[in-house]
């Protein structure tokens, strides 16, 4: 389990518990945490669970692959700290993770 | 006015199978599909990559699937109505009566939505005033590129539609590419020419950056673009073109008074209907307790829907199961030769 906080455009903050293995995508979904769609299920093809991660967790994170880099492309006014949801994998040394989700996904 | 047996909307795997479980039991079916081209997620979002778990068939791609669910439907000569929107749907008798964006209608006893995750549409600017100039400055497809001629552009995008368009429009109007990052994710050589043609003076790239706001009254005078450090920029311009891909919108599908549970029509999974008489739901937009969204799920689906259909349709007759290695009738419909 990574405690992981979802910080609404809003505002408003969630924070869950994620089984390891998951993604930061499913984590929001399974825990009906508003402003991720995931249109395509998780498979890098529609940008809809774009999120902006917190500044001092974005290097953090294993690098993006080009296929989300691509996808990004077409996300809601990605910024430098954008990643898909469905591309991040949950581990341990996430515990603590913190995102904020965009305005809206599209 | 086209009178039919069953309505489908959508032309994704799903769809395209139903036509073949209602064909081989005497119904005919029209499809309805906002995309240009048939096959749904399967075509526009992975037409070469590989799925392993259609029964049956080892390996396949999105667009051989496709091309084979339309070789099994082609003794049923369905008509696709394609760039159509499905848009409003009203009770007539004991008919539907459907109405789509270029103001087509049918009339039928059933519809089948096999709508996806909603229908294909062209991704936007994120600024309001984007929507203010639509059509009138502000475009995202083309369909005449002659309108463009000795006109100052700005190009948005990294793909392939966006660098096609400022190649050949290039040759005759001044063009200035924007991209959110350097790279640009064109397949061949497209990003090649971009950056051979602006060497050679022919078109301008701004890279990394983004639109951040619209100037003009009537028409579209200037834009400004911004870098992720804030840095900002105007351009004067004639028109901008936006090109950011698809995404699948449920739009007018949430307006017919179905019953919704996030984006998804729960269905009774004896036969898919939804909460109204007739409306069947199948694919990844149905929802009931276990779905997957996988086309598998979906074909089971669409044979069920479809023998539903047959009540509605066929209403003084009896439907019988039949097996199409046996059945006369289906061979028929099928137009295979009789085997004595
Ligand atoms: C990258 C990727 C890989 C996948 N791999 C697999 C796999 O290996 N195995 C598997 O089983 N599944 C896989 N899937 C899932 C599979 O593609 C979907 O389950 C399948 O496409 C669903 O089919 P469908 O016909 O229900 O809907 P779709 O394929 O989504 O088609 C729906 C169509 O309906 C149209 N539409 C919607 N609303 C309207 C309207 N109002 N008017 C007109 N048209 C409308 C849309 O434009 C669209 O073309 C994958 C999906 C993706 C994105
Ligand atoms: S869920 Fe579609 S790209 Fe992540």
């Amino acid at each position: 389990m990574a405690k992981i906080t979802y910080i609404e455009h809003n505002g408003k903050s969630h924070v869950v518990e994620v089984p390891k293995e998951l993604t930061v995508m499913e984590g929001a979904v399974q825990n009906n945490i508003p402003g991720i769609d995931a249109d395509c299920g998780g498979s890098c093809a529609c940008a809809t669970c774009h999120v902006y991660v917190d500044d001092k967790w974005f290097d953090k994170l294993p690098k993006k692959e080009n296929a989300e880099q691509d996808m990004l492309d077409m996300a809601f006014k990605p910024n430098r700290f954008s990643r898909l949801g469905c591309q991040i994998t949950v581990t341990d040394k996430l515990d603590g993770l913190v995102v904020k989700t965009p305005l809206k996904q599209a | 006015m086209v009178k039919t047996d069953v309505l489908i909307i959508g032309a994704g795997p799903v769809g395209l199978f139903v036509v073949q479980q209602l064909g081989l039991i005497g119904l005919k079916a029209e499809v309805v599909d906002n995309l240009n081209k048939i096959g749904g997620q399967c075509i526009e979002l992975y037409p070469d990559k590989p799925i392993y778990d259609i029964p049956a068939l080892p390996e396949c791609t999105g667009e051989s699937l496709t091309k084979n669910l339309l070789e099994q439907i082609k003794p049923f000569k369905t008509n696709f109505y394609l760039n159509e929107r499905v848009q409003e749907i009203s009770k007539e008798k004991n008919n539907w009566k459907i109405v789509t964006s270029k103001d087509k209608i049918f009339i039928a006893p059933n519809i089948i939505i096999a709508g996806g995750v909603g229908s294909f549409e062209p991704r936007k600017f994120p600024i309001e005033e984007a929507e203010k100039f639509e059509n009138n400055g502000i475009y995202y497809s083309i369909s005449d590129k002659n309108y463009f001629k000795n006109k100052k552009i700005c190009i948005f995008g990294g793909g392939d539609s966006a660098l096609d368009w400022a190649i050949e429009l290039s040759k005759f109007a001044e063009i200035i590419l924007v991209h959110r990052r350097k790279e640009f994710r064109g397949v061949g050589h497209n990003a090649e020419i971009v950056r051979k043609l602006e060497k050679e003076g022919k078109l301008k790239i701004k890279t990394p950056f983004q639109i951040n706001s619209i100037e003009g009254q009537d028409k579209i005078s200037a834009i400004t673009i911004k870098d992720d450090d804030g840095k900002t920029e105007k351009i004067t311009t004639d028109c901008v073109l936006g090109f950011f891909g698809l995404i699948m919108k449920l739009g007018p599908i949430a307006e017919w008074g179905l019953n919704l549970e996030k984006k998804h029509i729960p269905v009774n999974t004896e036969n898919f209907q939804t909460n109204k008489k007739g409306i069947f739901a199948i694919g990844d937009i149905c929802t009931y307790p276990g779905k997957l969204k996988l086309i598998l799920s979906g074909f089971h689906e669409g044979a069920l829907a479809a023998r539903a259909c047959f009540k509605l349709a066929r209403p003084n007759e009896k439907y019988r199961f039949e097996f199409t290695t046996t059945s006369k009738s289906m061979h028929e419909r099928l137009g295979v030769k009789k085997i004595d």
